[in-house]
């Protein structure tokens, strides 16, 4: 059986991360599920957490007044969900919804922004790996507002 | 006459057309096959022809048929302007003039074994069509075969029977993905490029065909760029104002290229200085 400390040493987001680092990481880590259809986290609630997909698919939803969801984007096995915990106010902007069964690893942030507070080191390990995350979601981003397949483009 | 109609690429040859159908709200695939006998049904995958319809208009259309199919041509057709509303619009039976084929070929011999990765987007996997088809009729010569197609939404999706039935094949993974999903929508959602990670990828024993829109294509190749496949093993399908296609014309010059002769399907490392010009 692959223990906690196992996955998150071998995780591609931790990918050159002293042991160290990964044993205290471990020391926020649990494992979670979430049935489809459940919500992971909602818009507004405090962000105390991230996660790391073992498998499923999580849709990032927004509402608008008057108007069904919209989904944004699907996340999936291998995927980190959540950012906001790292960053005042600690809330979440988004819907996570388990659109499939997820299973995942839970890092608790709040233990885990003392950690960074008390280890620069480490703080600037995690911000870089988050910041890179941020990048690829925003390109993303603009590359769907582009709507690019639609007529005349 | 016969010979010297063959022989003329200006000359457009009449067909018949066999079937028409609708793949989505505005996307139509054509079945044609030769009146006379003398047009060529042989091409490459990747090649187009020019379809007359008379009276109203030429247009250039990538061939999205089985290159063993020597009996017909398929095209599959968005219909965004006049012209190609009058084509998707023809009745079975009706004639369209065809010339052509032209254009480079995607290189799929090159491909031979290897991982051959095929990245589309929109009405872009039309083109790839027949790379898949190819692959798949002489599996035992490629490695794994990974299909990556995005496309606006649901309703947008082309040849949703066949994703299904390539999906099965072996050693083939087919991932779709959508800008806007719906709420009934249960893939993915996302740009194409978003993709790449679920696709494990072995970079270095992988030639990668992208066709879409050209801000997608530049997207994905560097992309691919970065998950550290070669730039001269990725190739593009470059689109431009075609009118004679066959570089007399010079409607479709891109930088020093006729995209029309020299493309459309072009090495990433040849196209990547030119597609970040502003304005090219």
């Amino acid at each position: 059986m692959e223990t906690l400390e196992h996955i998150i040493a071998e995780h591609s987001f931790f990918s050159g991360l002293e042991s160290y680092y990964t044993n205290l990481l471990t020391g926020c880590a649990s494992n979670v599920r979430f049935e489809k259809g459940t919500y992971i986290f909602r818009e507004g609630e405090e962000a105390n957490e991230f996660y790391l997909i073992r498998a499923g698919k999580v849709a990032l939803e927004i509402f608008a007044p008057q108007r069904k969801p919209i989904m944004l984007a699907t996340l999936g096995e291998g995927e980190i969900l959540g950012w906001s915990w790292l960053l005042p106010p600690y809330q979440w902007k988004l819907h996570a919804h388990a659109v499939e069964p997820v299973r995942a690893i839970a890092l608790d942030g709040k233990c885990l922004r003392t950690k960074c507070e008390q280890n620069h080191d480490l703080g600037y390990e995690i911000l870089k790996r988050f910041a890179q995350i941020m990048e690829q979601r925003l390109e993303a981003t603009r590359l769907q507002l582009l709507d690019v397949y639609a007529v005349g483009k | 006459m016969a010979t010297a109609a063959r022989t003329d690429p200006m000359l457009p040859q009449p067909y018949s057309v066999r079937q028409v159908v609708k793949e989505t709200a505005d996307t139509f695939t054509l079945t044609l096959e030769s009146s006379n006998g003398v047009g060529g049904n042989r091409f490459q995958p990747g090649q187009f022809s020019m379809l007359w319809v008379f009276g109203v208009g030429e247009l250039p259309i990538s061939i999205s048929g089985d290159p063993a199919n020597r009996a017909q041509l398929v095209y599959t057709v968005r219909s965004v302007g006049q012209a190609t509303h009058a084509l998707v619009s023809r009745e079975v039976g009706e004639t369209v003039g065809v010339r052509g084929p032209f254009g480079t070929g995607w290189p799929v011999e090159k491909a031979e074994g290897r991982d051959v990765l095929v990245i589309a987007g929109g009405i872009g996997l039309a083109p790839l069509r027949p790379v898949i088809y190819e692959v798949l009729r002489n599996r035992e010569k490629y490695g794994r075969l990974v299909i990556l197609y995005g496309a606006r939404s649901p309703r947008d999706l082309l040849y949703r029977k066949e994703l299904t039935a390539w999906a099965r094949q072996r050693d083939t993974q087919v991932l779709v993905t959508v800008d806007y999903g719906g709420l009934s929508w249960r893939g993915h959602v996302g740009v194409v490029t978003t993709l790449f990670k679920y696709a494990r990828l072995q970079p270095v024993r992988t030639l990668a065909f992208a066709c879409g829109p050209e801000i997608m294509m530049r997207f994905v190749a560097r992309d691919l760029d970065t998950h550290g496949l070669a730039r001269e093993n990725t190739y593009l399908s470059m689109e431009r104002n075609m009118k004679c296609g066959v570089g007399f014309c010079g409607h479709c010059q891109y930088g020093p290229h006729f995209i029309c002769k020299d493309g459309p399907i072009f090495p990433y490392d040849r196209m990547r200085p030119l597609l970040e010009k502003y304005e090219l």
